[in-house]
Protein backbone atom coordinates (compact mmCIF):
# COMPACT_ATOMS: atom_id res chain seq x y z
CA UNK A 1 0.00 0.00 0.00
CA UNK A 2 1.23 3.66 -0.71
CA UNK A 3 2.48 5.32 2.26
CA UNK A 4 0.63 8.71 0.10
CA UNK A 5 -2.11 7.31 0.01
CA UNK A 6 -2.05 5.58 3.58
CA UNK A 7 -1.66 9.35 4.72
CA UNK A 8 -4.28 10.78 3.40
CA UNK A 9 -6.86 8.27 4.32
CA UNK A 10 -5.17 9.03 7.77
CA UNK A 11 -5.79 12.32 7.64
CA UNK A 12 -9.11 12.35 6.37
CA UNK A 13 -9.82 10.25 9.38
CA UNK A 14 -8.22 12.13 12.11
CA UNK A 15 -9.18 15.65 10.31
CA UNK A 16 -13.00 14.89 11.16
CA UNK A 17 -12.59 16.05 15.04
CA UNK A 18 -15.75 16.36 16.16
CA UNK A 19 -16.57 12.51 15.27
CA UNK A 20 -12.96 11.45 16.66
CA UNK A 21 -13.52 13.84 20.18
CA UNK A 22 -17.16 12.38 20.31
CA UNK A 23 -15.88 8.91 20.07
CA UNK A 24 -13.04 9.56 22.24
CA UNK A 25 -14.37 10.62 24.85
CA UNK A 26 -17.76 8.94 25.59
CA UNK A 27 -16.25 5.98 26.70
CA UNK A 28 -13.80 7.58 28.44
CA UNK A 29 -15.68 9.54 30.26
CA UNK A 30 -18.46 7.09 31.00
CA UNK A 31 -15.21 5.12 32.44
CA UNK A 32 -14.62 8.05 34.97
CA UNK A 33 -18.07 8.63 36.14
CA UNK A 34 -18.75 4.94 37.21
CA UNK A 35 -15.92 3.63 38.30
CA UNK A 36 -15.30 6.35 40.68
CA UNK A 37 -18.05 5.13 43.17
CA UNK A 38 -17.33 1.41 42.15
CA UNK A 39 -13.39 1.42 42.37
CA UNK A 40 -13.47 -0.69 45.39
CA UNK A 41 -15.48 -3.50 44.10
CA UNK A 42 -14.83 -6.36 42.18
CA UNK A 43 -16.62 -7.47 39.20
CA UNK A 44 -16.88 -11.54 37.34
CA UNK A 45 -13.74 -12.15 39.65
CA UNK A 46 -11.20 -8.86 39.04
CA UNK A 47 -11.36 -5.52 40.26
CA UNK A 48 -14.03 -3.29 38.71
CA UNK A 49 -11.76 -0.86 37.50
CA UNK A 50 -9.95 -3.42 35.59
CA UNK A 51 -12.84 -4.85 33.97
CA UNK A 52 -14.79 -1.75 33.36
CA UNK A 53 -11.36 -0.95 31.31
CA UNK A 54 -11.89 -3.21 29.23
CA UNK A 55 -15.66 -3.28 28.73
CA UNK A 56 -15.06 0.62 27.50
CA UNK A 57 -12.05 -0.30 25.79
CA UNK A 58 -14.39 -2.73 23.87
CA UNK A 59 -16.90 -0.19 23.23
CA UNK A 60 -14.48 2.53 22.06
CA UNK A 61 -12.87 0.49 19.79
CA UNK A 62 -15.61 -1.53 18.84
CA UNK A 63 -16.61 1.61 17.44
CA UNK A 64 -13.31 2.47 15.93
CA UNK A 65 -13.12 -0.26 13.89
CA UNK A 66 -16.78 -0.70 12.47
CA UNK A 67 -16.92 3.08 11.96
CA UNK A 68 -14.37 3.01 8.91
CA UNK A 69 -17.28 1.52 7.26
CA UNK A 70 -18.99 4.93 7.40
CA UNK A 71 -15.95 6.32 5.07
CA UNK A 72 -16.41 3.30 2.92
CA UNK A 73 -20.70 4.13 2.61
CA UNK A 74 -19.91 7.89 2.37
CA UNK A 75 -17.31 7.00 -0.92
CA UNK A 76 -20.12 4.74 -2.14
CA UNK A 77 -22.91 7.16 -1.84
CA UNK A 78 -20.85 9.89 -3.24
CA UNK A 79 -19.18 8.26 -6.21
CA UNK A 80 -15.85 8.67 -4.88
CA UNK A 81 -15.70 5.08 -5.09
CA UNK A 82 -16.55 4.39 -8.91
CA UNK A 83 -13.40 7.19 -9.34
CA UNK A 84 -10.73 5.00 -6.81
CA UNK A 85 -12.10 2.19 -9.46
CA UNK A 86 -10.82 3.40 -12.47
CA UNK A 87 -6.80 3.96 -10.54
CA UNK A 88 -4.47 1.45 -10.08
CA UNK A 89 -5.28 1.38 -6.51
CA UNK A 90 -5.80 -2.49 -5.75
CA UNK A 91 -9.54 -3.23 -3.58
CA UNK A 92 -6.83 -4.97 -1.02
CA UNK A 93 -5.24 -1.41 -0.02
CA UNK A 94 -8.31 0.37 -0.25
CA UNK A 95 -9.78 -1.72 2.17
CA UNK A 96 -6.43 -2.03 4.07
CA UNK A 97 -6.28 1.65 4.42
CA UNK A 98 -9.54 1.84 5.73
CA UNK A 99 -8.77 -0.70 8.42
CA UNK A 100 -5.75 0.62 9.40
CA UNK A 101 -7.45 3.91 10.11
CA UNK A 102 -9.70 2.27 12.38
CA UNK A 103 -6.85 0.43 14.30
CA UNK A 104 -5.58 3.81 14.68
CA UNK A 105 -8.57 5.11 16.53
CA UNK A 106 -8.73 1.60 18.54
CA UNK A 107 -5.21 2.54 19.51
CA UNK A 108 -5.96 5.99 20.76
CA UNK A 109 -8.87 4.82 22.79
CA UNK A 110 -7.31 1.69 24.51
CA UNK A 111 -3.99 4.57 25.12
CA UNK A 112 -6.48 6.48 26.83
CA UNK A 113 -8.43 3.99 28.74
CA UNK A 114 -5.03 2.41 29.98
CA UNK A 115 -4.47 5.57 31.68
CA UNK A 116 -7.63 6.41 33.18
CA UNK A 117 -7.25 2.51 34.39
CA UNK A 118 -3.90 3.46 35.78
CA UNK A 119 -5.50 6.43 37.39
CA UNK A 120 -7.98 4.26 39.56
CA UNK A 121 -5.32 1.81 40.68
CA UNK A 122 -5.26 -0.50 37.26
CA UNK A 123 -1.52 -2.01 37.66
CA UNK A 124 -0.61 -4.65 35.79
CA UNK A 125 3.08 -5.51 34.64
CA UNK A 126 4.19 -4.77 30.71
CA UNK A 127 4.24 -8.36 29.51
CA UNK A 128 0.03 -8.32 31.33
CA UNK A 129 -0.31 -4.95 29.29
CA UNK A 130 1.07 -6.24 26.18
CA UNK A 131 -1.25 -9.35 25.95
CA UNK A 132 -4.29 -6.87 26.86
CA UNK A 133 -3.16 -4.93 23.72
CA UNK A 134 -2.45 -8.10 21.33
CA UNK A 135 -5.52 -9.62 22.42
CA UNK A 136 -7.85 -6.21 21.94
CA UNK A 137 -6.10 -6.19 18.17
CA UNK A 138 -6.96 -9.82 17.23
CA UNK A 139 -10.36 -9.59 19.10
CA UNK A 140 -11.16 -6.46 16.67
CA UNK A 141 -10.98 -8.16 13.52
CA UNK A 142 -14.47 -9.81 13.49
CA UNK A 143 -15.56 -5.92 13.53
CA UNK A 144 -13.24 -4.53 11.58
CA UNK A 145 -14.61 -6.56 8.70
CA UNK A 146 -18.09 -5.98 10.02
CA UNK A 147 -17.61 -2.43 8.89
CA UNK A 148 -16.70 -3.47 5.53
CA UNK A 149 -19.70 -5.33 5.41
CA UNK A 150 -21.89 -2.70 6.79
CA UNK A 151 -20.21 0.23 4.33
CA UNK A 152 -21.58 -1.68 1.08
CA UNK A 153 -25.16 -2.75 2.52
CA UNK A 154 -25.87 0.83 4.25
CA UNK A 155 -25.97 4.46 2.78
CA UNK A 156 -23.87 6.97 4.34
CA UNK A 157 -27.30 8.43 6.03
CA UNK A 158 -28.06 5.23 7.55
CA UNK A 159 -24.62 3.83 8.76
CA UNK A 160 -24.34 5.85 12.25
CA UNK A 161 -28.13 4.98 13.45
CA UNK A 162 -27.12 1.33 12.78
CA UNK A 163 -23.84 1.12 14.28
CA UNK A 164 -25.54 2.27 16.98
CA UNK A 165 -27.56 -0.43 17.46
CA UNK A 166 -25.51 -2.72 16.44
CA UNK A 167 -22.61 -1.32 18.81
CA UNK A 168 -24.99 -1.33 21.88
CA UNK A 169 -26.45 -5.41 21.02
CA UNK A 170 -22.94 -6.35 21.10
CA UNK A 171 -21.63 -4.42 24.44
CA UNK A 172 -25.05 -5.65 26.15
CA UNK A 173 -24.34 -9.28 25.14
CA UNK A 174 -20.95 -8.81 25.77
CA UNK A 175 -20.81 -7.62 29.63
CA UNK A 176 -19.44 -4.29 28.62
CA UNK A 177 -21.56 -2.15 30.68
CA UNK A 178 -20.68 -4.59 33.80
CA UNK A 179 -24.07 -5.78 34.77
CA UNK A 180 -24.64 -9.79 34.85
CA UNK A 181 -27.15 -10.58 32.52
CA UNK A 182 -27.13 -14.42 32.88
CA UNK A 183 -24.26 -16.53 34.16
CA UNK A 184 -25.27 -19.45 33.28
CA UNK A 185 -27.59 -21.03 30.55
CA UNK A 186 -28.56 -20.20 27.17
CA UNK A 187 -27.97 -16.61 27.30
CA UNK A 188 -24.95 -17.14 28.79
CA UNK A 189 -23.79 -19.53 25.99
CA UNK A 190 -25.13 -16.80 23.39
CA UNK A 191 -23.37 -14.21 24.88
CA UNK A 192 -19.82 -16.74 25.10
CA UNK A 193 -20.53 -17.14 21.35
CA UNK A 194 -20.17 -13.10 21.17
CA UNK A 195 -16.45 -11.61 19.83
CA UNK A 196 -17.58 -8.19 22.15
CA UNK A 197 -17.56 -11.17 25.40
CA UNK A 198 -13.57 -11.86 24.53
CA UNK A 199 -12.99 -8.34 23.76
CA UNK A 200 -14.38 -7.45 27.83
CA UNK A 201 -12.56 -10.58 29.12
CA UNK A 202 -9.51 -9.89 27.27
CA UNK A 203 -8.23 -7.96 30.47
CA UNK A 204 -8.93 -11.06 32.75
CA UNK A 205 -7.48 -13.46 30.61
CA UNK A 206 -4.30 -10.95 30.44
CA UNK A 207 -3.71 -11.20 34.26
CA UNK A 208 -0.91 -13.64 35.34
CA UNK A 209 0.38 -13.63 31.37
CA UNK A 210 -1.94 -16.14 29.72
CA UNK A 211 -4.85 -15.41 26.96
CA UNK A 212 -8.03 -16.31 26.21
CA UNK A 213 -9.35 -19.89 26.68
CA UNK A 214 -9.41 -21.84 23.45
CA UNK A 215 -13.15 -20.91 23.07
CA UNK A 216 -12.24 -17.45 22.94
CA UNK A 217 -10.28 -18.19 20.02
CA UNK A 218 -12.60 -19.94 18.08
CA UNK A 219 -14.87 -17.27 18.54
CA UNK A 220 -12.97 -15.04 17.23
CA UNK A 221 -11.99 -17.20 14.47
CA UNK A 222 -15.66 -18.13 13.60
CA UNK A 223 -16.87 -14.33 13.67
CA UNK A 224 -14.09 -13.65 11.28
CA UNK A 225 -14.38 -16.66 9.14
CA UNK A 226 -18.02 -16.23 8.30
CA UNK A 227 -17.79 -12.31 7.70
CA UNK A 228 -14.99 -12.28 5.41
CA UNK A 229 -16.47 -14.09 2.86
CA UNK A 230 -19.71 -12.03 3.23
CA UNK A 231 -17.73 -8.86 3.07
CA UNK A 232 -16.29 -10.12 -0.54
CA UNK A 233 -19.94 -10.60 -1.78
CA UNK A 234 -21.46 -7.63 -0.81
CA UNK A 235 -18.20 -5.77 -2.21
CA UNK A 236 -18.59 -7.71 -5.57
CA UNK A 237 -22.86 -7.11 -5.66
CA UNK A 238 -21.74 -3.60 -5.08
CA UNK A 239 -19.67 -3.15 -8.09
CA UNK A 240 -21.35 -5.23 -10.57
CA UNK A 241 -24.78 -3.11 -9.67
CA UNK A 242 -23.27 -0.07 -11.06
CA UNK B 1 -1.15 -9.19 -14.61
CA UNK B 2 -0.39 -5.45 -14.78
CA UNK B 3 0.66 -4.22 -18.19
CA UNK B 4 3.72 -3.04 -17.54
CA UNK B 5 4.67 -2.88 -21.31
CA UNK B 6 1.39 -1.97 -23.58
CA UNK B 7 -0.42 -5.37 -25.40
CA UNK B 8 -1.06 -4.44 -28.83
CA UNK B 9 -4.00 -5.23 -30.53
CA UNK B 10 -3.80 -6.41 -34.36
CA UNK B 11 -4.36 -2.85 -35.04
CA UNK B 12 -1.17 -1.26 -33.09
CA UNK B 13 -2.79 2.28 -33.57
CA UNK B 14 -6.03 1.83 -31.78
CA UNK B 15 -6.29 2.98 -27.84
CA UNK B 16 -9.89 1.59 -27.96
CA UNK B 17 -11.97 -0.58 -29.64
CA UNK B 18 -15.25 -0.89 -29.04
CA UNK B 19 -17.61 -3.74 -30.29
CA UNK B 20 -21.17 -4.35 -30.45
CA UNK B 21 -21.73 -2.96 -26.90
CA UNK B 22 -25.06 -3.60 -25.25
CA UNK B 23 -26.19 -2.71 -21.75
CA UNK B 24 -29.72 -2.91 -20.95
CA UNK B 25 -31.49 -0.94 -17.54
CA UNK B 26 -34.22 -3.33 -16.91
CA UNK B 27 -36.69 -2.60 -19.70
CA UNK B 28 -34.45 -0.12 -20.97
CA UNK B 29 -31.97 -0.33 -23.78
CA UNK B 30 -29.20 2.24 -22.36
CA UNK B 31 -26.72 0.99 -25.10
CA UNK B 32 -28.05 -0.50 -27.99
CA UNK B 33 -25.05 -2.49 -30.11
CA UNK B 34 -22.46 0.45 -29.97
CA UNK B 35 -18.81 -0.17 -31.65
CA UNK B 36 -16.53 2.38 -32.69
CA UNK B 37 -12.65 2.15 -32.72
CA UNK B 38 -10.42 5.18 -31.96
CA UNK B 39 -6.54 5.41 -32.94
CA UNK B 40 -4.09 6.48 -30.82
CA UNK B 41 -4.03 10.25 -30.07
CA UNK B 42 -7.44 10.86 -31.43
CA UNK B 43 -9.84 13.89 -30.06
CA UNK B 44 -13.13 11.81 -29.84
CA UNK B 45 -16.26 13.16 -29.19
CA UNK B 46 -19.19 11.41 -27.89
CA UNK B 47 -22.22 14.11 -28.99
CA UNK B 48 -25.95 13.15 -28.13
CA UNK B 49 -29.13 14.90 -26.32
CA UNK B 50 -29.30 13.92 -22.68
CA UNK B 51 -30.14 9.79 -22.16
CA UNK B 52 -28.51 8.66 -25.11
CA UNK B 53 -26.25 6.49 -24.16
CA UNK B 54 -22.79 8.67 -23.42
CA UNK B 55 -22.19 8.00 -19.86
CA UNK B 56 -23.23 4.05 -19.84
CA UNK B 57 -20.71 4.00 -22.88
CA UNK B 58 -18.21 5.71 -21.26
CA UNK B 59 -18.42 3.49 -17.86
CA UNK B 60 -18.28 0.55 -19.63
CA UNK B 61 -14.93 1.88 -21.46
CA UNK B 62 -13.71 2.40 -17.76
CA UNK B 63 -14.94 -1.02 -17.08
CA UNK B 64 -17.37 0.70 -14.29
CA UNK B 65 -20.37 -1.17 -15.89
CA UNK B 66 -20.91 -4.81 -17.28
CA UNK B 67 -21.71 -4.75 -20.88
CA UNK B 68 -25.02 -7.49 -21.48
CA UNK B 69 -22.93 -8.10 -24.76
CA UNK B 70 -20.40 -7.40 -26.76
CA UNK B 71 -16.48 -6.29 -25.67
CA UNK B 72 -14.17 -3.19 -25.19
CA UNK B 73 -10.07 -3.72 -25.48
CA UNK B 74 -8.08 -0.76 -24.33
CA UNK B 75 -4.48 -1.25 -25.78
CA UNK B 76 -5.00 -5.09 -26.61
CA UNK B 77 -6.35 -5.79 -22.94
CA UNK B 78 -9.06 -5.74 -21.13
CA UNK B 79 -10.12 -2.47 -19.43
CA UNK B 80 -9.45 -3.92 -15.81
CA UNK B 81 -6.17 -4.62 -17.29
CA UNK B 82 -5.76 -1.10 -18.62
CA UNK B 83 -6.52 0.61 -15.44
CA UNK B 84 -4.34 -1.12 -12.72
CA UNK B 85 -1.97 -0.57 -15.57
CA UNK B 86 -2.28 3.21 -14.78
CA UNK B 87 -2.98 3.34 -18.78
CA UNK B 88 -6.65 5.53 -18.14
CA UNK B 89 -7.77 8.37 -16.50
CA UNK B 90 -11.25 9.71 -16.05
CA UNK B 91 -13.46 12.42 -15.35
CA UNK B 92 -17.07 11.17 -14.16
CA UNK B 93 -19.76 13.17 -14.57
CA UNK B 94 -20.62 12.30 -10.78
CA UNK B 95 -19.02 12.15 -7.71
CA UNK B 96 -18.31 13.79 -4.66
CA UNK B 97 -14.50 14.86 -3.49
CA UNK B 98 -12.84 13.26 -0.59
CA UNK B 99 -13.88 15.60 2.44
CA UNK B 100 -11.34 16.78 4.60
CA UNK B 101 -8.40 17.03 2.32
CA UNK B 102 -7.34 20.28 0.56
CA UNK B 103 -7.12 20.13 -3.35
CA UNK B 104 -3.62 19.58 -3.46
CA UNK B 105 -3.80 16.82 -1.11
CA UNK B 106 -5.96 15.37 -2.66
CA UNK B 107 -4.31 15.56 -6.50
CA UNK B 108 -1.00 14.49 -4.56
CA UNK B 109 -2.88 11.23 -3.42
CA UNK B 110 -4.58 10.64 -6.68
CA UNK B 111 -0.74 11.05 -8.54
CA UNK B 112 0.29 8.47 -6.04
CA UNK B 113 -1.23 5.37 -7.15
CA UNK B 114 0.01 6.00 -10.82
CA UNK B 115 3.15 4.85 -12.56
CA UNK B 116 4.20 7.77 -14.25
CA UNK B 117 2.15 10.66 -13.22
CA UNK B 118 2.62 14.43 -13.94
CA UNK B 119 4.12 16.58 -10.93
CA UNK B 120 1.34 18.11 -8.80
CA UNK B 121 2.27 21.64 -9.42
CA UNK B 122 1.83 21.41 -13.23
CA UNK B 123 -1.43 20.05 -12.82
CA UNK B 124 -2.50 22.51 -10.25
CA UNK B 125 -1.92 25.25 -13.16
CA UNK B 126 -2.69 23.53 -15.94
CA UNK B 127 -6.03 22.82 -14.46
CA UNK B 128 -6.49 25.58 -13.10
CA UNK B 129 -6.66 24.89 -9.46
CA UNK B 130 -3.28 26.37 -8.03
CA UNK B 131 -5.53 29.47 -6.63
CA UNK B 132 -7.30 27.25 -4.22
CA UNK B 133 -5.00 24.16 -3.91
CA UNK B 134 -4.87 24.42 -0.20
CA UNK B 135 -8.64 25.05 0.25
CA UNK B 136 -10.35 21.57 1.50
CA UNK B 137 -13.09 20.11 -0.93
CA UNK B 138 -16.19 20.56 0.90
CA UNK B 139 -15.42 24.66 0.29
CA UNK B 140 -15.42 24.71 -3.31
CA UNK B 141 -17.97 26.38 -5.86
CA UNK B 142 -19.54 24.06 -8.25
CA UNK B 143 -17.07 25.17 -10.90
CA UNK B 144 -14.00 24.33 -8.63
CA UNK B 145 -15.09 21.15 -8.08
CA UNK B 146 -15.24 20.45 -11.71
CA UNK B 147 -11.65 21.97 -11.81
CA UNK B 148 -10.13 19.77 -9.30
CA UNK B 149 -12.22 16.66 -11.07
CA UNK B 150 -10.22 17.21 -13.91
CA UNK B 151 -6.98 17.78 -12.22
CA UNK B 152 -7.63 14.05 -10.97
CA UNK B 153 -8.18 13.18 -14.28
CA UNK B 154 -4.93 14.60 -15.73
CA UNK B 155 -2.55 13.76 -12.80
CA UNK B 156 -2.81 10.25 -13.93
CA UNK B 157 -0.95 11.37 -17.27
CA UNK B 158 -2.51 8.18 -18.92
CA UNK B 159 -2.55 7.10 -22.56
CA UNK B 160 -6.54 7.10 -22.57
CA UNK B 161 -8.70 10.02 -20.95
CA UNK B 162 -11.85 9.58 -20.52
CA UNK B 163 -14.64 13.08 -19.53
CA UNK B 164 -17.84 12.41 -18.89
CA UNK B 165 -19.54 15.94 -19.63
CA UNK B 166 -16.35 17.78 -18.48
CA UNK B 167 -17.84 21.17 -18.93
CA UNK B 168 -20.84 20.62 -17.28
CA UNK B 169 -21.03 23.62 -13.98
CA UNK B 170 -18.70 25.46 -16.16
CA UNK B 171 -19.61 29.01 -16.83
CA UNK B 172 -18.08 30.16 -20.34
CA UNK B 173 -15.03 31.98 -20.18
CA UNK B 174 -13.91 28.58 -17.81
CA UNK B 175 -15.09 26.44 -20.14
CA UNK B 176 -13.15 28.08 -22.91
CA UNK B 177 -10.04 27.81 -20.70
CA UNK B 178 -10.85 24.03 -19.89
CA UNK B 179 -10.59 23.19 -23.58
CA UNK B 180 -7.07 25.24 -23.86
CA UNK B 181 -5.83 23.09 -21.06
CA UNK B 182 -6.99 20.23 -23.44
CA UNK B 183 -5.84 21.05 -26.09
CA UNK B 184 -2.21 21.02 -24.55
CA UNK B 185 -2.46 17.71 -23.03
CA UNK B 186 -4.17 16.35 -26.50
CA UNK B 187 -0.74 17.31 -27.87
CA UNK B 188 1.06 15.14 -25.99
CA UNK B 189 -0.53 12.33 -28.32
CA UNK B 190 -3.04 11.11 -25.67
CA UNK B 191 -5.95 9.46 -26.43
CA UNK B 192 -8.61 11.40 -25.52
CA UNK B 193 -12.99 10.55 -25.58
CA UNK B 194 -15.40 13.26 -24.25
CA UNK B 195 -18.72 13.27 -23.97
CA UNK B 196 -21.02 16.26 -24.26
CA UNK B 197 -24.51 17.23 -25.83
CA UNK B 198 -22.96 21.05 -26.98
CA UNK B 199 -22.49 20.39 -31.17
CA UNK B 200 -20.14 23.69 -30.16
CA UNK B 201 -17.81 21.96 -28.36
CA UNK B 202 -17.68 18.55 -30.39
CA UNK B 203 -17.21 20.39 -33.55
CA UNK B 204 -14.38 23.18 -32.14
CA UNK B 205 -12.18 20.55 -30.23
CA UNK B 206 -12.39 16.89 -31.46
CA UNK B 207 -11.05 15.41 -34.32
CA UNK B 208 -14.23 13.14 -34.81
CA UNK B 209 -17.87 13.10 -33.33
CA UNK B 210 -19.80 9.91 -32.95
CA UNK B 211 -23.26 11.06 -32.72
CA UNK B 212 -25.26 8.84 -30.10
CA UNK B 213 -29.36 8.72 -29.79
CA UNK B 214 -31.24 6.51 -27.81
CA UNK B 215 -28.36 4.30 -27.06
CA UNK B 216 -27.62 3.92 -30.63
CA UNK B 217 -24.88 5.35 -33.55
CA UNK B 218 -26.91 7.69 -35.84
CA UNK B 219 -23.63 8.47 -37.32
CA UNK B 220 -19.70 8.80 -37.03
CA UNK B 221 -17.74 10.99 -38.70
CA UNK B 222 -15.30 13.72 -39.17
CA UNK B 223 -16.64 16.73 -37.61
CA UNK B 224 -17.41 18.61 -40.90
CA UNK B 225 -19.26 15.40 -42.43
CA UNK B 226 -21.48 15.35 -38.93
CA UNK B 227 -22.19 19.28 -39.14
CA UNK B 228 -23.04 18.94 -42.42
CA UNK B 229 -25.62 16.21 -41.35
CA UNK B 230 -26.94 17.57 -37.95
CA UNK B 231 -25.92 21.37 -38.67
CA UNK B 232 -27.38 21.39 -41.72
CA UNK B 233 -30.13 24.25 -42.40
CA UNK B 234 -34.09 24.00 -43.90
CA UNK B 235 -35.19 25.67 -47.26
CA UNK B 236 -39.36 26.41 -46.68
CA UNK B 237 -41.07 27.82 -49.94
CA UNK B 238 -44.37 28.18 -51.10
CA UNK B 239 -44.57 25.40 -54.42
CA UNK B 240 -47.79 23.51 -55.38
CA UNK B 241 -47.21 21.69 -58.24
CA UNK B 242 -44.09 19.97 -57.88
CA UNK B 243 -44.34 16.13 -56.29
CA UNK B 244 -41.73 15.36 -53.31
CA UNK B 245 -40.06 12.90 -55.57
CA UNK B 246 -38.63 15.15 -57.71
CA UNK B 247 -37.80 17.91 -54.95
CA UNK B 248 -35.86 14.81 -52.78
CA UNK B 249 -33.24 14.00 -55.71
CA UNK B 250 -32.34 17.58 -55.67
CA UNK B 251 -28.29 17.85 -55.10
CA UNK B 252 -27.91 18.59 -51.12
CA UNK B 253 -31.00 18.07 -50.06
CA UNK B 254 -31.72 15.12 -47.80
CA UNK B 255 -35.45 14.86 -46.68
CA UNK B 256 -38.28 16.77 -47.81
CA UNK B 257 -41.95 17.05 -45.85
CA UNK B 258 -44.91 19.41 -47.43
CA UNK B 259 -48.05 21.31 -45.88
CA UNK B 260 -50.48 22.14 -47.89
CA UNK B 261 -48.42 24.77 -50.30
CA UNK B 262 -45.56 25.18 -48.42
CA UNK B 263 -42.26 22.66 -48.85
CA UNK B 264 -39.93 21.56 -46.11
CA UNK B 265 -36.20 20.71 -47.71
CA UNK B 266 -33.88 19.49 -44.94
CA UNK B 267 -30.40 19.46 -46.65
CA UNK B 268 -27.26 18.91 -45.88
CA UNK B 269 -26.45 21.30 -48.20
CA UNK B 270 -28.68 24.34 -48.57
CA UNK B 271 -26.43 26.05 -51.09
CA UNK B 272 -26.68 23.64 -53.51
CA UNK B 273 -29.80 22.93 -53.02
CA UNK B 274 -31.19 26.36 -53.42
CA UNK B 275 -29.78 26.61 -57.04
CA UNK B 276 -31.23 23.39 -57.77
CA UNK B 277 -34.54 24.42 -56.71
CA UNK B 278 -34.83 27.64 -58.94
CA UNK B 279 -33.28 25.78 -61.79
CA UNK B 280 -35.64 23.23 -61.88
CA UNK B 281 -38.82 24.91 -59.89
CA UNK B 282 -38.79 28.58 -61.82
CA UNK B 283 -42.56 29.21 -59.94
CA UNK B 284 -40.88 28.38 -56.53
CA UNK B 285 -41.63 31.80 -53.93
CA UNK B 286 -41.45 33.20 -50.87
CA UNK B 287 -38.19 31.06 -49.83
CA UNK B 288 -37.08 30.74 -46.40
CA UNK B 289 -33.58 29.80 -45.11
CA UNK B 290 -32.67 28.77 -41.50
CA UNK B 291 -30.27 27.25 -39.47
CA UNK B 292 -31.79 23.62 -37.91
CA UNK B 293 -31.32 23.34 -34.15
CA UNK B 294 -29.24 20.95 -32.80
CA UNK B 295 -32.09 19.34 -31.05
CA UNK B 296 -34.15 19.19 -33.99
CA UNK B 297 -30.99 17.68 -35.80
CA UNK B 298 -30.96 14.93 -33.52
CA UNK B 299 -35.00 14.53 -33.44
CA UNK B 300 -34.29 14.42 -37.29
CA UNK B 301 -31.47 11.80 -37.12
CA UNK B 302 -33.35 9.50 -34.89
CA UNK B 303 -37.15 10.33 -35.51
CA UNK B 304 -38.13 7.30 -37.14
CA UNK B 305 -36.67 3.97 -36.01
CA UNK B 306 -35.97 2.12 -39.05
CA UNK B 307 -33.69 4.92 -40.34
CA UNK B 308 -31.91 5.02 -37.08
CA UNK B 309 -29.52 2.01 -38.20
CA UNK B 310 -25.92 3.51 -38.09
CA UNK B 311 -25.93 5.74 -41.42
CA UNK B 312 -22.63 5.84 -43.32
CA UNK B 313 -21.09 9.16 -43.93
Amino acid sequence: MGATYLRSEVLRSFRNRRFLILSLAFPVVLYLTITGPNRHHSFDGVAFALYFMMGMAALGTMSSVISSGAVIAADRSGGWTRQMRITPLTTRSYFGAKVVCGYLRALLTIALLCLAGTAFGVRLSAVEWLTVLGLLLVGLVPFAVLGIVLGHVLSADSFAAAMGGIVTLFSLLGGVYAFQLATSGPLFQIMRALPSYWLVQAGKAAVGGGGWPAEGWIVIAAWTVVLTPLAVLVYRRDTNRV
Amino acid sequence: MSLTTRHRSADPTSAVVVERLTKHYGSVTAVDDVSFEVPEGQLLALLGPNGAGKSTTIDMVLGLARPDAGRVSLFGGSPAEAVSAGLVGGMLQTGSLVEYLSVRELVTMVASLYPHPLPVSEVLELSGTAAFADRRTNKLSGGQTQRVRFAIALVADSDLLLLDEPTAALDVESRREFWESMRAIAARGKTVIFATHYLEEADAYADRIVLLARGRIVADGSTTEIKAKVGGRTIRATLPDAGLAQLAVLTGVTTVDRQGDTVTLNCADSDLALRGLLDRFPAVHDIEIRGAGIEEAFIALTADDTTAERQEI
